[in-house]
Formats: structure tokens, C-alpha cells, sequence
């Protein structure tokens, strides 16, 4: 299974691949050939039901989201590129890379970017802006039934109000990332890929 | 100045009793150590008449035995009655010292009028009876999650680091032993191995109570404490082997191969009797719903006879008990009513208390003797080695492991599991049970100072150490509904990221567990009515139960209509426990830490809180839970003498302790076990009905 990951891939993909992402080598073969495992019609990409297939995935009441976020605007296959460039911003932040000088581009899995997926989790109509409506629908999945409306309410006008600093009644991306600076967002937004 | 006077009482009367006992009680000459457990004395005093005229005679040796155990605990518990209301004292010194402290007081007394050794420690009723109860109380409370979390490491630390500190202390006293062939010439290197491998392991008992007063964050405190326990396996081992060794004439390598695999022999199989133990358990507190009265005593026969299961078999007695206790403790929780989970609770804390206290007690009442053998090179170089090899044993097993973990341990976590290390009652006891050899006295009287060390000076300083190096402490501040939100929303995102990935990280076996868990143990493990039907009603009752066990929140608020003004405190409590206890979360950060005297970690703040009334039926408070417990208790143990010594059986007793049935909530329709999760997200409208009955009391609160 390994070696036939391997040889579908092209070293120059790979390269490519390490340089946007910043995985390793053997990162990105074992991420392949769990690709080419999701991947049941074996077309090179991986649509939404692949994605829905996997079980765990299923009952995570976030779900539909995490999918979704995989998927670039509007389109319905991703491919593994895209896969990887999703993954990417998962990785632990290397100690080295953060001595990193301002001027290189930022890459994917800083902080900023980390919490512009999350962000992006909320924000489904791409606005810049977490209304009011789109935190009660993402509190509702993550809640479940058991409390009403309107204490749901009110747990969302205190999310807005703790976070809000222009008045808008919403949530924008910078108020967002000051509401979580205490948060150790870096730590608990990495998974460790095994080497 | 009230608290010195109320001290100085209570030290007097503590003085009073062990001054009758040793009066009470003939001069003989010990010997140690004693066959019992505690030391016997035969005297009777009664007035000299006549036989017909003895009205009045006090027969002491009828008594004697129970009477002097009850005066011990009697002295025990008054000794730390006493240090709560003695003001800043035990702020700056952890109750342990007091307590050694106390008992030596008590053995100088003793000693002074009885002009022999006072009773010591005998090792059996330690093991047997001393131990059990605190440790059970350590597995049942053991923070779950975080202890499987953190497994690993624990592990690690456990099984290898103290082979480590085994082997480096052994090793580096016999050399020390070479330096001196004048005075320890006749120290063989095998003694040297046992005594290493008995003073090496860190106690459970000391550190539990240390870290107690300190509050330190979770994972530190799960890791030494993990640590504490499960070294168990890996020392009694070691000291067996050595001890075998020491008789055989010849040790060859075969020997010390089979060594090795004893140490997997012995964790498995404690861990095998007490997962069995533990089932059997569960099981049966399923059918006690008819007699709800001795559903605690069942959780208490069955750890227990795990315990002496595991030790009949030479296998690790302590792993054998925290197994049988975790395991069989969410099954009980469902099964058993209310009330019973209350007792359950509270006598596990107070016979650990008592047992703890009395550890400390005859640790430091043992600790006076007749005969010390002391050697300066030895005694000192012995703790020297302790520090050292502790600390090199940590700083290397840490750069291991750190590889490996997502959360690292910091420096500053090291420094603390390094020098938390402390010494035990285990220490003691083990030590008194070495076959007789010509310097074994001079073993004794090392482990006891190596033990006052630890406890004295390391127990002391670790408080002000913790803040001096400011070790990452528990949050105090509760997180603000924003961070709780969203840290959730991470949560949730990455147990996603990592199925997508295909993690084999803890989620993943976590889940595999959960599923084996709900599918074959719940069904056969639970009760028929109390299995909950999907993981939101569990949650709710689970809510429900600790409510009215009573939380530590402020009394539930009034009028949430919020939109632009500020919200009040009590609101934001409110919210803020709704949320916690509703949002499905991972890593639970909110679960309360094991706290050795108190059941919910609020020792100080008063309890007279009302709980939510989710049911106008449901009128009980939360006050008088220890007036349940006693109760249930009392009714329980006299049902049990009463089957025993009776034939009658006392159906009065079985009447009073039945929970109100009513207040389970409607299950929704059961979806079948496939679509059970998958139907979750669309439940919402179905839903609504259970909800009307479920509601909170924010909308009861309106009403009224």
C-alpha cells in the first residue's frame, strides 16, 4: 500500500507539496495514501460523501462544517493538494518557525490562520462577520436539545457582548482573535502528525 | 488566641488517653515486631472483695483489643480536628507533619511511662487494613480522562523510572558501603538492592496529601500521582526478587530474567483481578433496587476482597483495587439510588481520612524506639542518592517523553514531580518485614529519617517552591463564555481533524471504547429502566444527579432577558454552568480534581444552596447529605448484623430510601443503535416534547 502511494506521486508534487504545507516527507506519503484510502471512486479527489463515510465524522456535531471547510467556494471535489493545504493548518508550530522573520509569508498554520479556520467555521456567508443568527445555529449543533430558545439566546447575546467592541451586534475577525488571546490556540489547534 | 487555647485542649486530651494506656498496661519488654497489630497488654484491675460482693469491677482485658483500636482512632481524629481549628498553622505545615509530630508527642509520652518502646506499626494491619481504604478512595475519584490521557507518561514514569531509581540507589549505597568496610562491611550488595528498591518508590499516602493542600494543575498532579500508584507493581516486585535472592544461594541470570517478566505478571494480573472484581461488582448492584439500604456496602466488599485477592496471589494489591474501582464505578453510579451513591461517596473519604491519619500517627509514634542504629555515612549519603537519582531519573525520562506528547512537561513540572517524590508509610512497613540481618536496624532507623526528610522538609518546601518557581497553577478565574464557546468549537474541529486524518490519537481508541462500552457492558451492566438512551439524556442525568448532590455555582438567577444591558454575576453563573454542563467536550477540563477531604472541591464555602428544581416533587436539598449517609449506613449495617445474627428479617429498614422514580425523564422514542448518533442532529424537532419537561429553572424561576 505504501510503496504504491508512493509511486503515484510525484516527487516534483511532493516538493511542491512541502513547501506550501511545510510537512515532511513522510508526512505527505502517509496523508496520501490515507487520501487514496477515503477515496472510493478513485478519481484523485474526494468528494463530500467520502468525506460523510467516515463514522466518527458523522456523530462530531460539527461535522457538516469540518467537511465543508475542506471543500474550496463552490466546488465539490477537492483534490489532495487542497486536502493538504487544509491539513496544514493543523501542524504544531516548530519552535524554529516562529523566530521567523515579518517578511516571509505567513504560513499556514500560524496562529492568525489557525483562527481564521475556526473563524471561518462560524462564518458560513463569508462576510468577515459572526451574526448573531450564525452563533446560535453553530451553539444549537454543539449544545443539542435540551435547553430552549431562549436561553440559547442569551448565551449567544453574552458571546456577542463579551467580544464586541465596535457595536455592530456581531463578531469580526479581529474581535474574535482578542477574545481568544488567552487561549493557547496553537497548542490545542495541532495535531501531532506522526513522523 | 482562641485557637491556640482550642489547641492546646485538644493536644492535652490527645496526651490524656495514651497516658491511660500506658498505664493501663503492665511493663513488659517488647519485642518488635509485635505479632498484632496493635500491642497487647494483659491486666485486669478490680476492687478486692469477695466474689459475692463485686459490685463494682472494671475488667479491662475483656475490652482491651477493640477498646485501645477505638482510642487510637479517637486520638487520630482529634489530632486533626484540632490542627483545622488551630488557625495559620496548617497553612504553612502540611497536615502530614502535624500529624507525625502528634505521634511523636504520643510515643515520647508512652515511652516515658512505660520506659519501653511504644506499639508499633505492625506491617500486616498496614497492608491489610491501613492502605486499602486510600487507595480505593484514590481509584474512585481518579479524574478519568485525564488519568487515561496521560497513561503513557504515567506509565513511563512509573515502570521505568523507578527501576531507575531501583537500581542507581542500590547500586551507588553499595559502593558507599565499599568506601566503609569498617562500619558497613557486612552490607551485601543484594541487601543494597533490596533497600534501594524499597526506599525508592514514592508513597501514594504522602504525596496525596501534600499536593492536596497545593494546588497545582491537573496534569501535574495526575502525573505524580498516576506515578505514585502504579509503581506499586514494579516495587513489589523488586522487593520480592531481592528477597528471594537473598535466600537462595546463587543467583544466576535466568533468575533475573524471570524477574523482569514477574514485574508484567504482577501489574497485569492485579489489574485482571480487579477488573474482574469490578464487574462482578457492577453486576451486582444492578439487582439491589430492592434493597437499596446495602448497595454501598457491596462497592466496599467487593474492592476489598479484590485487594485481598491480589495479595493472597503475590500480585499487585493496589492496582488490583484502583481497577476494580474504576471500573465498576460508572456502572454502579447508574444502578444504585441516590442516597447510596451519597454514602458510597462520603465513607470512602472519611475511612481514607482516618486511615491516612492514623498512618501518619504511629509513623511518627514507631519512629521512637529502644534501639537506633545510626551511621552518619550511611543515613546521609542514602538521602543524598534519593535527590539525586530522582531527579537525573526525571530530567531523562522527561526529554524521552516530551518527544511523544502533545502537552510537554515544562522545566518547571519537572522540578515539581522530581521533588514530590516523598516517602512513605510503604517505605516503613516494608522495611520492618526484611529477614533479620545484623544491620537491619540500621535499615530501620535510615527509612525513618529518609521518610521524616521527605515528608518534613520536602512536604514543607514544595508549597513555597511552587510559587516561587510559578508552576503553572489550576485557572482560578473561570473562563469567560466566549473562550468556553469557542475552545469547545476547537474541540469539536479537531476530534473532526483527526478522524479526517485517521489519528490513532486518544480520541480514536477513546471512541472505540465508548462503543464497546454503550453496545455490551451498559446493556448488561445497568439497570433496565436506567439506561439512558442517548448520550444528551445521559448528559441531563448525570446534570440532574449533581444537582441535587449540591455544586459549588451560586443559587440560580432570575430574568434573562438580556439584549443590551450588562448581565448580572448571578447570570453569568447560570450560563456558564448551563454551558458546562451541556456542550459535549473532549478534554474535560471541568471535572473536578480528586480532593482527599471534600466530595466537590469546596472545603471552605458554605453548602446551603438549593438545587435546581426540576420537578416541583423533587423538594429535597442538598444539606443533609450527611445525615443521609449516616443514616443509610447505620440502617445498612444493622440490616446486615441483623441477617447475620437473626433470622428476622428487618423489611422496617428497607422503606426509607427510595428515590422518587417520577423525576427520570420520558425517553424519546429509542432509535435504533446505528442511527442513534446520526439521528442526533436531526433530533431537534422531535425533541421539543422531553424538552418542555426538562426545563430549566430559569423558566420555572419566571413561572414562580
Amino acid at each position: 500500500m505504501g510503496s504504491r502511494a508512493s509511486t503515484l506521486l510525484r516527487d516534483e508534487e511532493i516538493e511542491e507539496i512541502k513547501k506550501e504545507t511545510g510537512f515532511s516527507h513522510s508526512q505527505i506519503t502517509r496523508l496520501y495514501s490515507r487520501f487514496t484510502s477515503l477515496d472510493k471512486g478513485e478519481n484523485g479527489t474526494l468528494s463530500r460523501e467520502d468525506f460523510q463515510r467516515i463514522p466518527e465524522l458523522a456523530i462530531n456535531p460539527l461535522g457538516d462544517r469540518i467537511i465543508n471547510a475542506f471543500f474550496p467556494e463552490g466546488e465539490d471535489q477537492v483534490n489532495f493538494r487542497g486536502f493538504m493545504r487544509t491539513l496544514a493548518h493543523f501542524r504544531p508550530i516548530e519552535d524554529n518557525e516562529k523566530s521567523k522573520n515579518a517578511a516571509v509569508s505567513e504560513p499556514l498554520n500560524s496562529r492568525t490562520n489557525k483562527l481564521m479556520f475556526a473563524f471561518r467555521l462560524y462564518d458560513l456567508d463569508r462576510d468577515d462577520k459572526i451574526s448573531r443568527d450564525e452563533l446560535l445555529q453553530v451553539l444549537r449543533m454543539m449544545v443539542g436539545v435540551n435547553i430552549s430558545d431562549d436561553q440559547l439566546g442569551s448565551i449567544a447575546d453574552r458571546t456577542i457582548q463579551e467580544a464586541d467592541t465596535n457595536g455592530d451586534n456581531s463578531i469580526s475577525f479581529n474581535e474574535f482573535i482578542k477574545v481568544l488571546e488567552k487561549v493557547d490556540v496553537e497548542q490545542k489547534m495541532s495535531i501531532r502528525f506522526l513522523h | 488566641m482562641a485557637a491556640l487555647w482550642t489547641l492546646s485542649l485538644l493536644l492535652s486530651a490527645c496526651l490524656f488517653w495514651p497516658a491511660c494506656l500506658a498505664l493501663t498496661s503492665p511493663s513488659q519488654p517488647r519485642n518488635l515486631p509485635p505479632s498484632r497489630g496493635f500491642n497487647s497488654s494483659d491486666g485486669s484491675l478490680s476492687v478486692d472483695l469477695p466474689m459475692a460482693l463485686r459490685l463494682f469491677s472494671v475488667d479491662y482485658h475483656h475490652v482491651q483489643a477493640p477498646f485501645e483500636i477505638v482510642l487510637w482512632i479517637m486520638l487520630a481524629s482529634l489530632a486533626k480536628l484540632g490542627f483545622h481549628w488551630s488557625g495559620r498553622v496548617p497553612a504553612v505545615v502540611p497536615e502530614s507533619c502535624l500529624l507525625i509530630m502528634v505521634g511523636l508527642l504520643v510515643g515520647g509520652v508512652i515511652y516515658g511511662v512505660r520506659h519501653s518502646a511504644p506499639p508499633t506499626l505492625s506491617a500486616d494491619a498496614f497492608f491489610l487494613f491501613l492502605l486499602p481504604p486510600i487507595v480505593l478512595d484514590a481509584g474512585y475519584f481518579l479524574p478519568g480522562r485525564l488519568f487515561f490521557e496521560n497513561l503513557g507518561t504515567i506509565l513511563w514514569y512509573a515502570v521505568l523510572g523507578t527501576l531507575w531509581n531501583v537500581l542507581g540507589i542500590g547500586l551507588s549505597l553499595y559502593a558507599v558501603c565499599l568506601l566503609a568496610p569498617g562500619s558497613l562491611g557486612d552490607i551485601s550488595l543484594l541487601h543494597c538492592l533490596l533497600f534501594g528498591s524499597l526506599i525508592a518508590a514514592v508513597d501514594p499516602v504522602a504525596v496525596l496529601s501534600v499536593f492536596q493542600e497545593m494546588r497545582v494543575n491537573d496534569q501535574l498532579h495526575i502525573l505524580v500521582f498516576g506515578e505514585s500508584l502504579l509503581n506499586d507493581a514494579v516495587t513489589v516486585v523488586l522487593y520480592r526478587l531481592f528477597e528471594s535472592f537473598l535466600r537462595l544461594p546463587s543467583v544466576s541470570g535466568l533468575d533475573v530474567l524471570l524477574g523482569g517478566c514477574m514485574v508484567l505478571v504482577v501489574g497485569l494480573g492485579g489489574l485482571l483481578v480487579g477488573l474482574f472484581f469490578g464487574l462482578v461488582a457492577a453486576l451486582t448492584s444492578r439487582f439491589t433496587s430492592r434493597a437499596q439500604v446495602i448497595a454501598p456496602l457491596f462497592v466496599f466488599l467487593y474492592s476489598y476482597l479484590s485487594y485481598l485477592t491480589s495479595e493472597m496471589l503475590h500480585l499487585s494489591g493496589i492496582m488490583a483495587i484502583v481497577t476494580c474501582a474504576v471500573t465498576m464505578k460508572q456502572y454502579v453510579e447508574a444502578n444504585v439510588s441516590e442516597r447510596s451513591n451519597t454514602t458510597i461517596q462520603y465513607f470512602l473519604k472519611m475511612w481514607s481520612s482516618v486511615s491516612e491519619t492514623l498512618i501518619f500517627i504511629f509513623l511518627g509514634v514507631s519512629t521512637i524506639q529502644d534501639v537506633h542504629m545510626w551511621s552518619w555515612l550511611f543515613v546521609c549519603s542514602t538521602l543524598l542518592l534519593c535527590l539525586v537519582w530522582r531527579a537525573t531519573g526525571v530530567l531523562l525520562l522527561t526529554a524521552v517523553v516530551n518527544k511523544l506528547r502533545r502537552n510537554t512537561v515544562t522545566f518547571r513540572d519537572q522540578f515539581i514531580i522530581a521533588y514530590g517524590g516523598l516517602r512513605g508509610a510503604i517505605c516503613f512497613s516494608l522495611v520492618f518485614l526484611i529477614e533479620d540481618f545484623p544491620k537491619k536496624r540500621l535499615f530501620i532507623t535510615t527509612t525513618i529519617v529518609v521518610i521524616l526528610f521527605t515528608v518534613f522538609v520536602q512536604g514543607m518546601t514544595i508549597k513555597p517552591l511552587v510559587e516561587l518557581l510559578d508552576v503553572k497553577r489550576k485557572k482560578r478565574a473561570l473562563p469567560s463564555v466566549s473562550e468556553e464557546i469557542h475552545s469547545r468549537l476547537i474541540d469539536h474541529l479537531l476530534a473532526g481533524i483527526e478522524d479526517v486524518v485517521g489519528y490513532w490519537g486518544q480520541h480514536y481508541w477513546k471512541d472505540k471504547f465508548e462503543q464497546f462500552n454503550r453496545k455490551y457492558l451498559r446493556r448488561f451492566l445497568i439497570r433496565e429502566d436506567h439506561q439512558a438512551r442517548s448520550s444528551i439524556l445521559r448528559v441531563y442525568q448525570e446534570l440532574e444527579r449533581r444537582e441535587q448532590r449540591g455544586d459549588e455555582e451560586a443559587p440560580p438567577l432570575v430574568d434573562p432577558r438580556p439584549h443590551s444591558r450588562p448581565l448580572l454575576p448571578e447570570e453569568m453563573d447560570s450560563i456558564r454552568r448551563i454551558l458546562s454542563r451541556n456542550l459535549e467536550n473532549f478534554n474535560k477540563k471541568q471535572t473536578p480534581a480528586y480532593s482527599r477531604h471534600t466530595l466537590h472541591q469546596d472545603a471552605t464555602t458554605g453548602r446551603t444552596r438549593k438545587p435546581l428544581h426540576r420537578h416541583q416533587s423533587l423538594a429535597e436539598t442538598s444539606t443533609n447529605n450527611t445525615q443521609v449517609a449516616t443514616t443509610q449506613f447505620i440502617q445498612s449495617s444493622s440490616l446486615l448484623l441483623a441477617v447475620c445474627w437473626m433470622s428476622a428479617s428487618p423489611h422496617v429498614l428497607l422503606d426509607s430510601s427510595a428515590p422518587a422514580p417520577t423525576r427520570r425523564p420520558v425517553d424519546p422514542p429509542p432509535p435504533a443503535a446505528g442511527e442513534e448518533q446520526i439521528s442526533l442532529q436531526h433530533q431537534a424537532p422531535v425533541g421539543r416534547t422531553p424538552k418542555k419537561q426538562l426545563s430549566f429553572v430559569l423558566e420555572s424561576e419566571k413561572q414562580q
